[in-house]
């Protein structure tokens, strides 16, 4: 089986022995760090879990001083990071496995649970099988566009979709509620395609994760603060809004910029590894930053890596990046990366792109890698 | 008190109260069993005694029971059962622990080198059959060797702190004298109780001026004799058939007594404590062994393909999703048994932990929560 990528300086070949090549290397940079995990990185999450306590304690006890308006931005600011935390660098790591191995029952995947209105139950199904074993496969990953926006030309239009920049504005302010929605595919139900008896389940899970969430920040801790009640609902709302439009952003840059590749489920049946690592390196964006924004995004903005070693923990990526980033360049493959400025602008500009009918748009920029297989290479002549 | 910690639990919701209250002081639990270590003693040679305080919820233990302690080894959280030596009692506030490093014995050899007071471990509460009837038996024999001393030690502690009347033998092995744990305990215990007859046994030890029974202090050395058997038996406990015998130790030893015992008919009096060391298998080249998969109660041959595969062969249909390795969706618990992840080629067989099925085959016989 051959991948044929073409680039914008032309086509780029691949052979079954290069892809074969490059498995192996990645496979091998990912035994070098399994041999390494240790105490560093158990130091490491749980200096993060520490610093996320610390701002929760911090923004919840600040909002009882809620009506200097300086201390109320500041109890926001610190629930917000501390939410932020929370999803990102410690749940959606953790509830990947990436610190299973060192078998602390608070720390395993199966047990987490997060600061957010969906059940963790429900997203590692969504996430972690879903997404991460069909990234970017069209009718297999639902990550592409959620069920509700067209992320890709090959997605169908209809005047529906004009609205899509506001769903996506919509889908942001609410993005923990759908992220909670996503697992039950509403969109296949309207479809016919999925009955209401099976998502029954899931609704009553969602019921019983959501309505602790809300009584949380919404009713206790407001009350708890007593004459101040209405100052720390709001401060609780914005907190989670905070959040939820961070987390959107972050996790749009992943796989929306320009660049990004999508597959069909025929060009991916059969695999390989060496081809399913390929595909999930043109599956995925990286964001740039420092350190500090690739904790607050929970290593999301190394998303390439993420997406080769979901399982390795993620304070683990910076240090592989080089790496891939060299196997790249070394195959020609292209590592898409940027600021967080540029990813976001690209993802919003492909939004409203999309929403309009394909005859307005022209097709100009059209995905720089095109990924073809062929059962023999032979046949075609590579 | 409980529903004090659930009210709370909703202000900390998702996360339990102790995640909290853990950052301020690992000991300082509401629901979490745990123990600090206050003491350490290293004095027999290849052992380390270590006295642990248990969080308020430990509810002590029953001599003979044993406990299962936490410890973190290089990032990862290893579990290995004990048995206190510390005589059991409703108001005892902690925990002693003898642990004899063994050669490849990754826990016991770290709490060696590296326990030091104010150390945390993580406890679970003691477990375990082997132990005392509530109403004292009028003769006790207690039969043990090498670190299989330690659930017999608490019962004979037991049985002199609360001033046993009966009559009682323990009978003891070991490669020499300085290798007898709590030796000095052994004599205090020997010379206050006339009814306690306390023998050290080292079988191996070559000592030709010896070989006539030495009385040091209190209790009785010998040195070169044979391992046991029935003569021996005759000899320090002529009326071991209406006694209750408790036996911990070495397979040899296990197995020695179970003979004598059985060709008495006596089983139903013996009382036996597996003390069994899991090492990995040298050689997992070859394919052998039973798969089991317990919560199901099926069994098969180990077929040598990972467990996923061989759990749908044997017809049941565990969970999974990507089968790659990537989801944790197969994950189940691995109850003892040796597996080889098949990405890595490492091996396993630390029992009770979760593993991926689908990127795990089993060596050898191995028992899985399915
Ligand atoms: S099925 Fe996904 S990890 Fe085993």
């Amino acid at each position: 089986m051959t991948i044929l990528t073409e680039t914008k300086d032309g086509p780029l070949v691949l052979t079954p022995d290069q892809i074969e090549e490059l498995g192996k290397a990645l496979d091998e940079l990912r035994a070098r760090v399994v041999a390494d995990l240790g105490d560093r990185d158990r130091e490491y999450i749980y200096s993060i879990i520490k610093a996320q306590r610390g701002f929760e304690i911090a923004g919840r006890g600040l909002m009882y001083l809620g009506f200097l308006p300086p201390v109320w931005l500041a109890a926001v600011g610190a629930l917000s990071v501390s939410k932020i935390l929370d999803n990102m660098e410690i749940g959606h790591n953790v509830m990947h496995g990436q610190y299973d191995w060192m078998r602390e029952p608070d720390l395993n995947s199966r047990e987490f649970e997060w600061d957010t209105v969906c059940p963790a139950e429900q997203w590692r199904h969504s996430h972690n099988y879903m997404h991460h074993t069909f990234t970017n496969i069209h009718n297999k990953d639902r990550d592409i566009g959620y069920g509700i926006l067209r992320m890709d030309e090959s997605q169908q239009w209809n005047p529906l979709r004009l609205g899509q920049p506001l769903y996506a504005f919509a889908l942001m302010m609410l993005f923990e509620w759908g992220v909670m929605g996503h697992d039950l595919e509403v969109e296949n139900i309207v479809r016919g395609r999925r009955s209401w008896g099976e998502i029954k389940k899931l609704v009553k899970g969602q019921w019983r994760k959501a309505g602790k969430q809300v009584l949380k920040d919404y009713l206790i801790f407001p009350a708890l603060t007593g004459p101040l009640f209405a100052s720390t609902l709001a401060g609780n709302v914005t907190a989670n809004l905070v959040r939820n439009v961070w987390a959107y952003s972050i996790i749009f840059c992943g796989h929306f910029p320009t660049g990004v590749q999508t597959f069909t489920e025929e060009e991916t049946a059969e695999e390989t590894r060496g081809e399913w690592y390929v595909r999930q390196m043109l599956g995925s964006a990286n964001i740039s930053g420092s350190r500090l924004f690739h904790i607050m995004s929970g290593n999301l903005s190394h998303q390439i890596e993420h997406h080769l070693f979901p399982d390795l923990p993620a304070n683990r990526y910076p240090e592989m990046a080089p790496e891939v980033r060299a196997l790249c360049e070394k195959y020609g493959l292209p590592y898409n990366t940027g600021p967080l400025s540029k990813q976001v602008a690209s993802v919003w500009w492909k939004i409203c792109k999309l929403a309009l009918p394909p005859s307005l748009v022209s097709s100009e920029s059209a995905p720089s890698v095109i990924v073809m297989r062929q059962q023999k290479a032979t046949e075609v002549g590579v | 008190m409980v529903d004090l910690v659930d009210m709370v639990q909703t202000l900390t919701t998702p996360h339990p109260l102790d995640r909290y209250l853990e950052l301020i002081r690992p000991t300082l639990t509401a629901r979490r069993l745990r123990a600090e270590v206050t003491h350490v003693r290293r004095s027999t040679p290849g052992s380390v005694t270590l006295t642990l305080r248990p969080t308020r919820q430990w509810r002590g233990h029953t001599a003979g029971q044993y406990i299962q302690i936490g410890v973190v080894i290089d990032g990862v959280r290893h579990t290995r059962c004990y048995s206190p030596v510390n005589p059991e009692g409703r108001r005892e506030k902690h925990i002693q622990l003898t642990i004899k490093s063994h050669t490849g014995g990754l826990v016991s050899q770290h709490l060696y080198q590296h326990a030091a007071p104010g150390m945390v471990v993580d406890l679970e509460p003691a477990a375990g059959t082997f132990a005392l009837p509530e109403t004292r038996p009028e003769r006790i024999l207690l039969i043990s060797g090498g670190s299989g001393i330690t659930p017999v030690l608490s019962m004979l502690r037991t049985l002199a702190g609360e001033g046993y009347q009966g009559e009682l033998t323990f009978l003891y092995y070991a490669k020499s004298p300085v290798l007898v744990p709590h030796r000095a305990e052994l004599d205090a215990i020997a010379q206050a109780h006339n009814n306690f007859r306390i023998e050290l046994r080292y079988p191996g030890r070559h000592a030709a001026d010896e070989l006539e029974p030495v009385t040091i202090r209190s209790c009785t050395e010998i040195s070169g004799a044979g391992y046991f058997d029935y003569d021996e038996l005759e000899r320090v406990a002529p009326w071991f058939a209406e006694a209750q015998t408790f036996v911990c130790g070495p397979q040899a030893l296990m197995d020695a007594v179970r003979k004598v015992y059985e060709a008495e008919q006596l089983g139903d009096r013996l009382h036996t404590e597996e003390f069994t060391l899991n090492f990995a298998p040298v050689d997992d080249t070859d394919v052998h062994g039973t798969v089991s998969f317990s919560a199901s109660g099926v069994s098969a041959a180990n077929s040598g393909t990972t467990l996923l595969e061989q759990a749908e062969a044997a017809g049941l249909s565990p969970e999974y999703g990507c089968r790659m390795g990537i989801c944790f969706s197969c994950t189940a618990v691995r109850r003892t048994g040796c597996t080889r992840n098949v990405r890595t080629g490492e091996t396993n067989s630390d029992p009770d932990q979760p593993i991926q099925l689908c990127i795990n085959a089993p060596v050898g016989d191995v028992e899985i929560d399915v």
